[in-house]
């Protein structure tokens, strides 16, 4: 008996280990390319084209971001990217939980109907709507400006995000709100005073959904802004490749200062967006 | 509707006016003006002329969409089936009982928030066919690796690429396999069940509604596959990357051809409808809810 629960114990450690094995390699796998970016950022030009390459090159050469920067202006780009953001998130955060609000807490007929055909809206690939939205946003002459990125993140910010947050205040109950009304608050007061305060988790989580969504937009800008000076990073560091992009060591000094940001947001947010999908219940 | 009914109808229209003016906007008025544009032939200067369905003749006929469509469905047949068995062994790598897992977890999931524009330019240099690391990996192997980006390979190379952002598909599936009662599990070992006889009687069953919601999301997805391809090779090499999406957005916003873009968007309405249908059709034949009657 004896032997037989210690052969079955170094099954399970074997076992463990081979596990762990595999995930360091992937996890290898998966930071490969941001090692490959980062060692080249800093390589000399004729260090390019070693064999076996250098995965440490030294001295630093610190040079390639001067010199992307000269071609690059990362602050500009930086600073249009966060006013997108920052519009989108402000859009999402006054008009989503609204919205969810009348899709959880009041008793309207109709409601489960509107409900639904909001969730069928996330089965439309968006390509099917951008000609004539274009062209709406073509005929208010907002064309080359940011408010076709902007404005529509005050209708909702999007069913995805308003199912999220109605799941949510499913959870908070009934009685909560009731007793309000029957002290006479109407319900803008009740959602004000009452669910938003309790609403604060899941609220951060749809910026994170927001921020991801609006800063790693590609398509938007590129049909909706036409001069340099407006680009978002989502522009610029494409329009430095396409030019440059041969110059691999300032390509990839470009690359690692646009890929900064998106770092920093992670370190804040990686618990929550990897923790987060559990309170959500996504899997329905 | 009583007078207090009526009054809780308006209330709720109210709160949710702000979805509801988008979906009219933004949705509806879009999806019947693209409709009727695709009956056109309209720039976006001067007015639009009716041509009736010259432009769907057209969409059948051109080399360069009908390029389009089989490059997107390959695209398609790649990225959904190879997404979900790269997400799915990561998830059952990730829920393993390690101290350390975290670390895994969090690096794992890094790269699939990394902006595709940002990530399509590394992969460039990272499948650089001469002094780009995968071939030079290749070679101390001895293996001369290909050219990543020729017509060949480019397609499978963005299928590949796009691997790196299964982190978003693996936490769905580590959020369902959590969710499997442990008890199914040792009560199926106590029958003797081997592992490959729980994995595909207890866990694929029990997952399945989370692999429902990635086959929607993930086929969707890739029927619009734009910011890899358009970066990386702007459709090239001879087209062969060329995405429907990408096709669509020069017709529209390059050479101005609304109308004839505004029928490509209605033909990827209708194959995104007949694919979402197809998926949403056979659920009965493997999707279970545990716990529900059937």
């Amino acid at each position: 008996m004896l032997e037989l629960f210690k052969s079955k114990e170094k099954r399970a450690f074997l076992f463990r280990n081979l596990v762990r094995l595999i995930l360091i390699f992937i996890t290898f796998i998966y930071i490969l390319p941001f090692i490959w970016m980062l060692s080249t950022s800093f390589k000399a030009d004729r260090e390019l084209y070693l064999f076996p390459p250098k995965w440490f090159p030294w001295p630093l050469v610190w040079e390639n971001y001067n010199k992307a920067l000269q071609r690059f202006p990362f602050f500009k780009y930086l600073r249009n990217s966060v006013i997108i953001t920052g519009g989108s998130l402000l859009g999402v955060l006054i008009s989503c939980p609204l919205v969810a609000y009348g899709f959880s807490k009041i008793r309207w007929k109709g409601r489960d109907f509107f409900f639904y055909l909001m969730l069928s809206t996330m089965m439309l690939p968006g390509a099917v709507t951008i000609i004539p939205t274009f062209m709406i946003f073509k005929t208010l002459g907002w064309i080359n400006t940011y408010l076709p990125l902007i404005v529509p993140s005050f209708l909702g910010g999007g069913a995805g995000l308003i199912f999220l947050v109605r799941q949510f205040f499913n959870t908070i109950p009934d009685d909560l709100v009731d007793a309000a009304r029957v002290d006479g608050a109407g319900d803008l007061q009740i959602y004000l005073r009452v669910i938003l305060p309790l609403a604060k988790p899941v609220l951060f989580l749809i910026s994170l959904f927001t921020f991801l969504g609006a800063w790693n937009n590609y398509f938007g800008p590129l049909i909706y802004l036409t001069d340099e000076s407006k680009y978002p990073l989502a522009l610029g560091l494409p329009t430095f490749f396409s030019l440059y992009g041969t110059y691999w060591n300032q390509m990839m000094a470009c690359a690692t200062m646009t890929v900064i940001p998106t770092i920093i947001f992670f370190v804040i947010a990686q618990r929550y967006l990897i923790e987060g999908i559990k309170i959500t219940g996504i899997k329905e | 509707m009583t007078k207090i009914e009526r009054k809780e109808f308006i209330k709720g229209l109210l709160f949710i006016s702000p979805w509801l003016i988008g979906f009219l906007v933004f949705t509806v008025y879009p999806i019947f003006a693209s409709l009727y544009m695709s009956f056109t032939e309209y720039s976006v200067v001067g007015a639009s002329k009716w041509i009736g369905l010259a432009n769907y003749k057209k969409l059948i006929t051109d080399f360069l969409s009908l390029k389009a469509i089989s490059n997107t469905l390959y695209y398609a047949a790649g990225l959904v089936p190879v997404g979900l068995i790269v997400g799915l062994v990561l998830a059952i790598l990730l829920v393993q009982p390690l101290k350390e897992i975290l670390f895994y977890r969090t690096t794992i999931y890094f790269p699939s928030i990394v902006p595709a524009f940002a990530f399509a330019t590394i992969g460039v240099w990272f499948f650089n066919p001469y002094i780009g690391f995968m071939n030079n990996l290749l070679k101390i192997f001895g293996i001369q690796g290909p050219f990543w980006l020729s017509e060949q390979w480019v397609k499978r190379t963005i299928i590949l690429m796009a691997q790196w952002g299964a982190g978003g598909t693996a936490l769905i599936y580590m959020a369902a396999i959590r969710d499997i009662p442990r008890e199914l599990y040792e009560s199926a070992e106590l029958d003797g069940a081997s592992a490959w006889q729980r994995f595909w009687h207890i866990t694929v069953p029990m997952i399945s509604p989370a692999t429902l919601y990635y086959l929607v999301i993930a086929t969707l997805g890739a029927l619009q596959i734009f910011d890899l391809p358009n970066i990386m090779t702007g459709g090239g090499p001879a087209n062969s990357s060329l995405s429907f999406v990408m096709y669509l957005y020069q017709n529209a916003f390059r050479y101005g051809y609304m109308g004839y873009a505004a029928s490509m968007a209605w033909i990827l309405f209708v194959i995104s409808f007949i694919l979402t249908m197809l998926i949403f059709g056979t659920t009965r034949y493997w999707v279970f809810y545990y716990g529900a009657r059937r």
